[in-house]
């Protein structure tokens, strides 16, 4: 028997404009129930919504990002239901012409290998507002959210397994991130994802059976979505294993819920019982035109793409994939480095620097690591420092630390401290011949090499690393050692 | 507009619409939608082949504004038409969350 998981997704992601789709009401998070609204947002009779050039225009450039054709024409179209959270009884969105289309985004798995997901189209539309029903005997509606630009994303179902859907969507953060068009700040809900999964099996006498597709609404987290996923190739191959006509021919397709605390999905509705939007072109918008001036002048507002960047990273600097990953897990960072760099801070010594005690600090701090108070120039020239053997790595993350309240060089910083590293080979090998005449015991063992000979080495490196207040240079002392003791 | 319009399509179109309609209204509606549809339908006798769709009535595009926070309603003026309210929110009759879009 063989089974294939086949999953599509679809991702909302919020916009980060500083108002709505449709008027000029601020987004804002934890705001008082019902203060950001207005006629339009409210659904007033009278009123006609304008559209947002910000959100049209960050829409367009993760469309670029995701390698989609840009539309040169698009129109905005009425998506019918009624729901209280829906003051107009219609959603503003795109229905045949959306913006973009036809893109792809390629992911990196954890073999290291990557695999490009198909984009199928990715349009603009507004959020609803808020339902609560908790420990009522009727529901409280807040319409703070109404109208929030959504960039919805839609995959082809080239996923095939709950790991490439996180991954996917995690890539996805961290792109909509670098482009500054999203905060994609999960806590507030900016990423919700929707995949639609199913089974293709294939029997050993060779029959092919498809499951229905089902559809999970609503997830948050990039957990809920893996966990999700996973869930549903357990349940569909169970339900299809006790009956084989449990098929999409026979049911359909299916809306279920997840239930986190439980970790399983719920069925919600079936195919039949599901909406039928009714869509019709907007009336009260006018379409949108995109010519070739307007598309440059996006085009030319999408940086380096995250993945593009690790990769630079890794050939041209010779990072590890490790560490490439982690400077790039956020823009600030990765041009942090790229600054410090620059800066003619060699890179795996920046990179180091960076990782070792620059993220640390800036993660208890909550901050970017360019807030940490020390420049990216300043990290460069550290790095320049250990990379000449000025000072070795120990003193240097003493320097770092000064460094955080102390706005002087390295080197200055380094020599006040003491820290300098004795490289003159002339004056350490005075110091060497002193601590060789005095500890003719370890000398002996050296030279007659076997199991004491590395300890006696430790040693006699120790004292001299003593005598000259730990401020020799290793490396040296140890040529020197090669030398006196052959 | 050959097929005609089924009473069955206006009760839907009404559950659609959260519409409660009597058997007789279905009835009644049926029949004025269906003398609608059957006059906007005359326009399926005009030849559209070489026409473009229209996806707007006006010859205007990109329309916008700025990215920039106008003032929003206090909530007592958002909620002064609400026919009920609980504190700062609308109140409604409890609904179960069967149509998140």
């Amino acid at each position: 028997m063989n089974v294939q998981t086949i999953v599509g997704l679809e991702i909302h992601v919020q916009l980060a404009t500083r108002t709505k789709l449709f008027c000029g009401c601020k987004l804002g998070f934890g705001d008082p129930p019902n203060s950001n609204v207005c006629p339009v947002c409210l659904g007033l009779p009278g009123t006609l919504p304008v559209m947002n050039r910000t959100a049209y225009e960050y829409a367009v450039r993760t469309a670029l990002a995701l390698h989609c054709q840009i539309a040169r024409f698009t129109k905005w179209d009425r998506k019918g239901y009624y729901y209280p959270d829906l003051p107009k009884n219609y959603q503003i969105s795109q229905y045949d012409l959306p913006l973009s289309f036809d893109g792809h985004l390629e992911i990196p798995l954890e073999d290291g290998s990557a695999k490009t997901i198909r984009i199928l189209r990715a349009h603009l539309e507004e959020d609803a507002g808020k339902n609560l029903h908790e420990g009522l005997d009727h529901s409280r509606v807040d319409l703070n959210r109404t109208g929030t630009p959504l960039l919805e994303i839609v995959t082809q179902p080239d996923l095939s397994d709950p790991a490439e859907c996180r991954i996917l969507a995690e890539q996805l953060q961290r792109l909509v991130q670098y482009l500054g068009v999203s905060e994609a700040n999960m806590q507030e809900g900016h990423m919700r994802f929707e995949p639609n999964i199913n089974l293709h099996i294939t029997d050993d006498d060779g029959a092919e059976y498809r499951t229905p597709i089902c559809e999970v609404k609503n997830l948050n987290s990039f957990r809920a979505l893996e966990r999700s996923v996973a869930y549903e190739q357990w349940r569909q191959k169970q339900q299809w294993q006790r009956d084989h006509a449990y098929t999409q021919e026979n049911h359909g397709k299916q809306n279920r819920g997840w239930n986190d605390d439980r970790g399983e999905t719920v069925f919600q509705r079936a195919k039949e019982e599901a909406h039928d939007y009714r869509y019709f072109p907007e009336p009260d918008l006018v379409p949108i035109e995109m010519d070739d001036a307007w598309l440059a002048e996006i085009q030319a507002s999408v940086c380096e793409l995250p993945l593009a960047r690790q990769r630079r990273f890794i050939e041209h600097y010779g990072l590890s994939a490790y560490d490439a990953g982690v400077l790039t897990a956020a823009r600030s960072t990765a041009e942090f480095f790229d600054e410090a760099v620059a800066a003619r801070g060699p890179a795996k010594r920046v990179a180091n620097l960076i990782t070792q005690q620059g993220l640390k600090i800036a993660n208890e701090r909550g901050c970017a690591v360019g807030q940490i108070g020390i420049s990216a120039a300043r990290i460069g020239q550290l790095a320049q420092l250990i990379e000449d053997g000025t000072i070795n790595a120990s003193a240097a993350a003493a320097v770092f630390d000064t460094m955080l309240t102390d706005q002087r060089d390295p080197e200055t910083i380094a020599r006040e401290h003491r820290l300098i590293q004795q490289s003159d080979a002339a004056a350490l090998a005075v110091v060497l011949a002193e601590v060789l005449a005095a500890h003719p015991q370890a000398v002996a063992d050296v030279k007659a090499g076997g199991k004491k000979t590395k300890k006696a080495r430790g040693f006699l490196l120790g004292q001299v690393m003593q005598k000259t207040g730990g401020q020799a240079n290793p490396q040296i002392v140890n040529t020197l050692l090669d030398e006196s003791l052959q | 507009m050959s097929e005609k319009l089924t009473a069955e399509q206006v009760r839907h179109v009404a559950k659609l619409a959260r519409l409660a309609c009597t058997d007789e209204e279905i009835a009644e509606f049926t029949e004025q939608l269906a003398a609608i549809l059957q006059y906007v339908g005359q326009l399926e006798q005009v030849d559209t082949a070489d026409v473009e769709p229209l996806a707007h009535c006006l010859p205007v595009h990109n329309v916008f504004r700025r990215d920039e926070v106008r003032p929003s309603l206090t909530n007592d003026q958002a909620l002064a038409n609400a026919p009920q309210r609980d504190g700062e929110f609308f109140a409604v009759p409890k609904v179960l969350d069967d149509a998140s879009a």
